[in-house]
């Protein structure tokens, strides 16, 4: 393989792992602040609370991981996305900014605050929803050049029937994921007042995540159909997808196994954005810029494969030490410790 | 247009790497300072320092979460705003960035795992083992960084062809000539300025209340580590002035106000500049220029009138020069006679007059981190990558730049302000006495010594 496309499966691999953790992350702080306003905080709120704190700055960096990691193997997609992504990239950064720092505030901060809890629910829907704009920009049609100069064509962006489905999928996956990690995690910890209640969230999103993305689907034939084409190519990934997500839904209606109706959402998502993800190639922004034609410098790609083979020997261990003391003690967990 | 673009996008980098810094700073140097300060206590089996850990590590998390967002602002507005600049030397310095990135994810996951483990090993060198990782994240996330402001000053690591960057070695890229002296000043100030603030904290403690045993040893740790990385801090400092005598004269030679190359330079402290470029009301130390930059009374510093002028930095770098340097022997000098005066038995090194002292010494040293990071990057004008792209090469072309300006000058006030809103009542409803009270009701409340 050569190491423009090891580099682009390694980013793309760290995308999945970001768009979960992340979604698990933002799900569970709009899922607080509902429980909080409909005063269920009590039965959640604490289960929330523990696997969020130690983990959140890891989440982060997992977004940090794929940004540079682009601009590093694709030094060209500084130059577009930068340019057409000034003002959702802000916006973006500002939420993410005024989340992870809120956080911090109101959990190590002193005392609950509900305007904190407020922006840390209504973020966690803004974040996705905002950076699900990079995704729309790929397809094409959005960005132009004239005379070296990028720009963003704002009004087609937003009467894009494509982009606004991209922002609804984004959204109702955010909280499907997030749903079915918590009831695992309650499950695991026991706490059956809680398990109730977020059983019933993953219930009632998980419908509405097969329909936003077959609705997305439709919108992508229309404005893209050379993608559209090739994902229909790999039509095996996607009925993979859906056959996870019926396991899923069927493990969560029946009650039983929510570990493994955790790892069946998480292969459905899986087997959706990669099946998304290699139905794009070659392009990283249609039509602007393809993986062959903007990689780096040989040298400086090799030295960046073997910098993350390096970095991946660092943080394996330590990533399974941090799940071990936290994510996988029963103790912990239930908050015994 | 084209120039307010310009502009104000230096502007924006300037305010969020200056809000950064401080956050970033605090992230390399507090771990080091909880670590001493556990390892003290585990060792004397002090409870006081042990609570003082616990204590400023509580601290600590809430200033890390301001750093780690303002650091993927910063990181992501490097893309955003400069795409030129990323785009041409992403090929050359992506590796560093990137090596940054693992070191984050280390420091990250045990910091985690460090906040929450206090009371879970029987052994309690165990926990004190896991903040090591959290500085040598923190320390490495710095190296790497500095490495890429290195390579901004004094590119090195590929040869151009046809205007594009080919032949890229990222190693030698990374090892430029900037890098060694950059990173040991950026560490030990680092270093030096956490002890600076956690001293001035405590000695605002003792001076609104009275001075316990607790604040007491606390005092004498910080204002002991201030000394010691002040004097490292200096070291370096003088080795980043030979560098830049040896491989960025211009930039010496603007804060130094030394327009004509000679022998045997005089250093030159504050003033002003006439319209004949000459400096009155300056305070000259024969000869000291000379030495500065190459160990040397005598030896030869080269001038400004060697480079063309529109190649210039801005004159005034002068002043963020000398004010950092100033600091820099303001700090070790009250370090230092504290400690004289705690060594005299018939002297009291409380007394109100140094611990004030003591206390302006904290904003102080995180001053001349600012100053000191102006004069490196107003020094390097007008490039942004020196010989090769000037600042205005770079920028980006987006019209709503202005917009995004005061979007994140709103959101810096914010932060800044809950953030210091948090630390005050997290401090103010929960004193040190009280905690130290609860936490170890059946020890004694430390050591007599
Ligand atoms: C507590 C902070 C602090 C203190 C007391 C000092 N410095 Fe400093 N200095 C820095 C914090 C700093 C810094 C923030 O770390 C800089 C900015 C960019 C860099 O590489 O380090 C810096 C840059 C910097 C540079 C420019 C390096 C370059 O651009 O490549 C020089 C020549 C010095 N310093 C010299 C000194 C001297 C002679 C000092 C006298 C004791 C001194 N500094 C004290
Ligand atoms: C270590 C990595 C750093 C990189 C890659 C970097 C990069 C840049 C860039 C791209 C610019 C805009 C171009 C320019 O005006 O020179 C800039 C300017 C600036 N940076 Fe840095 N910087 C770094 C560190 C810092 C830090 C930590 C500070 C902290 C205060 C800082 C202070 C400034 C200032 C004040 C400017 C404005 C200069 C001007 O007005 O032109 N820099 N830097
Ligand atoms: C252009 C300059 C810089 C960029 C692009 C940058 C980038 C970043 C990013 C992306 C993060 C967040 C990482 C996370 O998610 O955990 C961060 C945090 C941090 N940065 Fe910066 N940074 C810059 C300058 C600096 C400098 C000059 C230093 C040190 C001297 C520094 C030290 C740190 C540290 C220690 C953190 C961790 C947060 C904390 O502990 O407070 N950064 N930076």
């Amino acid at each position: 393989m050569s190491y423009e496309l090891i580099g682009i499966s390694v980013l793309w691999i760290f995308l999945y792992g970001y768009l979960v953790v992340a979604s698990i992350d933002f799900g569970a702080g709009f899922f607080a602040y509902y429980a909080k306003i409909t005063k269920q905080d009590h039965v959640i709120n604490k289960l929330i609370s523990r696997y969020l704190s130690p983990v959140w700055e890891v989440t982060n960096v997992f977004f940090v991981f794929f940004f540079v990691g682009i601009v590093g193997f694709f030094p060209e997609t500084a130059y577009y996305y930068g340019t057409a992504l000034l003002v959702p990239g802000s916006i973006a950064i500002v939420l993410l900014a005024i989340r992870g720092s809120f956080y911090a505030f109101e959990n190590y901060g002193s005392k609950q605050s509900t305007v904190y809890m407020f922006l840390y629910g209504a973020t966690g829907l803004l974040i996705p929803a905002s950076l699900s704009v990079a995704l729309t920009l790929s397809e094409g049609g959005f960005i132009t050049e004239e005379n070296g100069v990028v720009s963003l064509q704002y009004l087609e962006l937003f009467t894009s029937p494509l982009s606004w489905s991209i922002v609804a999928l984004s959204i109702v996956s955010v909280l499907f994921i997030s749903a079915s990690f918590l009831t695992f995690y309650a499950a695991r910890a026991q706490d059956y007042p809680a398990l109730n209640l977020v059983r019933k969230f993953a219930l009632f999103w998980s419908t509405p995540s097969i329909i936003a993305a077959l609705t997305t689907f439709i919108f992508l034939s229309q404005h893209n159909s050379r993608h559209y084409e090739s994902m229909l190519d790999l039509w095996w990934m996607f009925g993979l997808s859906v056959g996870f997500f019926m396991m899923a839904a069927w493990l969560l209606y029946r009650g039983k196994y929510y570990g493994m109706a955790f790892i069946s959402v998480m292969l459905q998502y899986f087997f959706a954005f990669f099946g998304y993800g290699i139905g794009h190639y070659p392009y990283i922004l249609d039509p602007f810029i393809t993986i062959d034609d903007s990689a780096t410098h040989e040298s400086m790609g090799i030295a960046l494969v073997i910098a993350f083979i390096g970095g991946l020997l660092l943080l394996i261990p330590s990533l399974i030490l941090l799940m071990r003391l936290f994510l996988f003690n029963a103790d912990y967990v239930k908050g015994k410790k | 247009m084209e120039m307010d673009t310009v502009l104000i996008s230096r502007l924006l980098t300037a305010m969020t790497l200056g809000f950064h810094i401080i956050f970033a700073t605090l992230g390399v140097g507090v771990p080091l300072m909880i670590s001493i300060a556990e390892f003290i206590g585990i060792k004397k089996k002090d409870p006081h320092y042990r609570l003082l850990a616990r204590r400023w590590t509580r601290g600590f998390v809430i200033t890390v979460a301001v750093g780690v967002v303002t650091g993927t602002a910063i990181g992501l507005q490097l893309s955003l705003v400069w795409p030129n600049f990323m785009q041409v030397a992403g090929n050359v310095v992506s590796l560093p960035l990137f090596m940054e990135v693992f070191a984050f994810f280390f420091e990250a996951i045990f910091l985690g795992i460090y906040l929450y483990t206090w009371e879970r090993f029987k052994n309690q060198y165990i926990h004190w083992l896991f903040s090591l990782p959290v500085i040598i994240g923190g320390g490495f996330s710095a190296m790497f960084i500095t490495t890429v402001n290195a390579f901004m000053n004094t590119p090195d690591g590929f040869a151009m062809e046809n205007g594009t960057f080919a032949a890229v070695n990222p190693i030698a890229a990374m090892l430029n000539p900037a890098t060694p002296t950059k990173v040991f000043h950026v560490l030990t100030s680092a270093y030096l300025t956490c002890a600076a603030i956690l001293a001035a904290i405590t000695a605002f403690m003792i001076l609104r209340k009275k001075a316990t045993d607790y604040h007491k040893k606390a005092l004498k740790l910080t204002v002991t580590l201030t000394f010691i990385f002040a004097v490292l801090t200096a070291v370096a400092g003088d080795s980043s002035a030979k560098f830049l005598a040896a491989h960025q004269p211009e930039k010496l030679a603007a804060a130094e106000w030394h327009f004509e190359t000679e022998e045997g330079a005089d250093l030159i402290l504050f003033g002003w500049l006439n319209d004949a470029h000459e400096a009155i009301g300056e305070i000259r130390i024969p000869n000291v220029l000379s030495f500065l930059a190459h160990s040397d009374f005598n030896a030869e510093v080269t001038g400004l009138e060697e480079f063309p002028e529109d190649k210039w930095p801005p004159l005034w770098v002068h002043y963020m020069f000398d004010l950092m340097v100033a600091i820099g022997f303001f700090l070790p000098g009250v370090a230092l006679l504290y400690l004289m005066l705690s060594k005299m038995k018939k002297r009291n090194e409380h007394n109100k007059a140094i611990l004030s002292l003591i206390v302006l010494g904290g904003p102080l040293a995180m001053l001349a981190i600012e100053f000191g990071w102006i004069y490196a990057e107003e020094g390097r004008q007008p490039w942004i990558i020196r010989g090769y792209m000037t600042v205005q090469e770079a920028a980006t072309s987006s019209p709503y730049i202005g917009l995004m300006f005061f979007l994140f000058l709103a959101l810096y006030i914010v932060l800044g302000t809950l953030c210091i809103v948090t630390l005050r009542k997290l401090f103010r409803n929960n004193p040190a006495e009280e905690e130290l009270e609860k936490q170890y009701p059946t020890d004694e409340k430390g050591d007599e010594s």
